[in-house]
């Protein structure tokens, strides 16, 4: 047999129909669904008399316009049309039968975070949602794509997604990284290097010494950005962490099952002569504490550079980098750790999983945010809001002057009342700087969250290291 | 589904890159339940200022482009989210069509999904194209899909790429799903094998 790479190997054992050009019909294992994108979806099959032909592969929850407040539960806490998509998404729920997690339920939280942490997502999967960071699964060895409101209803109703298979790109991380360089700065170094198209048409692979020695949740940051890299989705493969990881989790498989399940999952990564159509190798010792200073997630530098000029680039980029300077209010040759904030957001399904509000914590511990300063924390679902009180986590953040918020989306998109003000300048965990991402005319500087966590202590993006 | 065969019509042009899914369509109009009425939203941000009041150097705000039917951008067009909303925006508006270096992956889907046509073509290419935009309302572009064309309003033309299926669905405005439910029975055989196979998925 052919050597393959992983995403051949995934691919290969979902393909329900391939025509004569190419063009295949996709098995879709798992579906996962929001409030956003599915009503149109659910609207459709009514429309048409259709069913959902796998309910039992069919999981919802309501995450991106839900309060992240206390009373969230009572519809009139919300605002008139968000609480209708909420109330669409519960009857469609019920109407049809699927798997459901509504807001008065501890598991409901970010859709991206639950899957994994019910165990819903496993290795050799195919994933999909109708929300780009869908891409975040792929840190199971799942291929798990985005994909809009009329393929959510195509995959309702036929469990199948079309597709033509995409190219292989690898990108590997040599080496160990320094200390206070964290995953979310491997995964916008990559964005940094590549582009926001560098890998458009491309399923990423990411593999390396670098990317072994992260944690699962390390590897789902990694994984959650390789959409805003321009994939069609980020690959890890699974090893001994990853199963670690699913052992034992509600919808993980159990005895003979996982045994059997175990015996495939080992077969999935890429052979050593497998093809790549593109290879980025990055050296782990190289990648820094990183910001990003403009409004695409390209626009990264070193914590320790300067604001750069619309000069320093070439061809459209030169427009676009003078824009974003304008929206980011930025003066070029600024050192970027004299830049000042106004407000901090550690949350997001990047950056929303325990370990990234450890590592927040951990910079916070026993000291406060600076005055005068807003600062929030949104757990990215109910069970790691409830095990970051039972470690302290909550007093640690509360005690610094944070808020402690319930779970859900919040300020990555701000479709709840969580948003930034025009020209608010905001550390953020999230994964998109865009203009007005966070609330028209905020200001968004990605980072991870201890970098996130200095800011708030120091009222400027900071170098963690220095508070190391 | 709405069929794509041919255009004649106004092309704004919007030499910017990366314009992405918040800007098409900013997060505040997503929560609607219906696919219709988000047209006026389209770009809104860039459109409107605070009050509500039209930006007037904002193209489609140009009594020459308010009724584009094509635009014509930079590179990475439709980055950001899956939303559908911003290919629905733009039908809404009345634009079928949009041409530019390159496209994101999800949002080039979405377009054909809704009748809207994207189409890359190499920068050179593009930069004729947006000059010949930039000369206003009598400029009018014709695009055929069948012969797989674009010609100017000089009668220069530029053959473009487009996947066969999906340039088959968009001239027939034929309904996906309707097309893959009648491979049911490859997808229960499929199903079958893959439970035995993979039982615990
Ligand atoms: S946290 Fe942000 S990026 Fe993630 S699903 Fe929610 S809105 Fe999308």
């Amino acid at each position: 047999m052919s050597p393959k790479t992983l995403y051949d190997k995934i691919w290969d054992a979902h393909v329900a129909h391939e025509a004569d050009d190419g063009t295949c019909l996709l098995y879709i294992d798992r579906h996962l669904v929001h409030e956003v994108t599915s009503p149109q979806a659910f609207e459709g099959l009514r429309m048409t008399g259709r069913s959902v032909r796998a309910p039992d592969k069919t999981i919802a929850v309501p995450d991106h316009n839900v309060p992240t407040t206390p009373g969230r539960e009572n519809p009139e806490n919300m605002t008139e049309d968000s609480a209708i998509q909420v109330a669409a998404l519960d009857t469609n729920a019920r109407e049809f039968g699927i798997h459901y997690y509504p807001v008065s339920d501890i598991r409901q939280g970010i859709v991206h975070i639950v899957g994994p942490e019910q165990g819903w997502t496993l290795p050799g999967m195919t994933v999909v949602c109708g929300d780009s960071h869908t891409a975040t699964h792929g840190a199971f060895g799942a291929l798990a794509h985005g994909i809009g409101t009329s393929e959510v209803e195509h995959v309702l109703a036929t469990q199948t997604l079309i597709q033509k298979k995409s190219k292989n790109m690898k990108v590997e991380i040599t080496g160990k990284l320094r200390p206070g360089v964290t995953a979310k700065d491997i995964t916008l170094s990559v964005i940094g290097a590549t582009g926001t198209a560098g890998g458009t048409g491309y399923v990423i692979e990411y593999c390396g010494e670098a990317i072994r020695d992260l944690s699962m949740e390390g590897r789902m940051t990694v994984c959650n950005m390789a959409i805003e890299g321009g994939a069609r989705a980020g690959l890890i493969a699974p090893d001994e962490k990853t199963f670690e990881y699913c052992r034992g989790r509600p919808h993980a498989p159990k005895g003979a099952q996982w045994e059997a399940a175990m015996d495939w999952w080992k077969t999935l990564y890429s052979d050593d002569d497998a093809h790549w159509d593109k290879v980025i190798i990055l050296k782990g010792e190289d990648i820094a504490p990183v910001v990003t200073w403009g409004t695409s997630p390209e626009d990264v530098l070193p914590i320790t550079a300067n604001v750069p000029s619309a000069d320093d680039f070439d061809g459209g980029k030169v427009g676009a980098a003078q824009r974003s300077l304008d929206y980011m209010g930025l003066t070029p040759g600024t050192p970027l750790s004299e830049v000042e904030i106004d407000t901090v957001f550690i949350g997001s399904c990047t950056n929303g999983r325990i370990e990234d509000l450890r590592a927040a914590a951990e910079i916070l511990k026993g000291k406060k945010k600076k005055d005068g300063l807003r600062a929030m924390v949104v757990p990215g679902s109910g069970l790691v809001r409830a095990q970051a009180e039972e470690e302290g986590l909550a007093d640690i953040f509360r005690d610094a002057g944070f808020e402690w918020r319930l779970a859900g989306c919040s300020m990555c998109l701000a479709m709840n009342p969580d948003q930034l003000q025009p020209g608010e300048r905001c550390a953020a965990t999230s994964n998109r700087n865009f203009e007005g991402r966070q609330g028209r005319g905020g200001r968004t500087h990605l980072m991870s969250p201890a970098m996130a966590a200095a800011a708030a202590l120091t009222g400027k993006l900071t170098d963690v290291r220095s508070l190391m | 589904m709405d069929q794509f065969t041919t255009l004649t019509g106004i092309a704004a042009p919007m030499p910017l890159i990366n314009i992405d899914t918040d800007m098409i369509i900013p997060k505040q109009f997503l929560k609607t339940i219906k696919r219709s009425g988000l047209g006026v939203n389209l770009f809104d941000e860039m459109r409107y200022d605070d009050d509500g009041n039209e930006i007037p150097d904002f193209v489609l705000n140009q009594d020459a482009y308010r009724k584009a039917e094509i635009i014509v951008a930079g590179d990475n067009f439709g980055c950001g989210s899956s939303r559908e909303h911003a290919p629905w925006a733009i039908k809404d508006f009345g634009i079928r069509c949009v041409i530019a270096p390159s496209f994101a992956d999800i949002f080039y889907n979405n377009c054909f999904k809704n009748g809207i046509l994207p189409i890359a073509l190499p920068q050179e290419q593009v930069d004729v194209l947006m000059k010949d935009a930039e000369k206003g309302a009598n400029a009018r572009m014709s695009i055929d899909l069948d012969a797989q064309t674009i010609t100017t309003s000089d009668g220069e033309s530029f053959s473009f790429e487009v996947d066969a299926f999906k340039k088959h669905c968009l001239m027939n405005g034929l309904d996906d799903i309707g097309l893959t439910m009648e491979k049911a029975a490859s997808i229960d055989s499929f199903e079958s094998a893959a439970s035995q196979a993979r039982p615990w998925v």
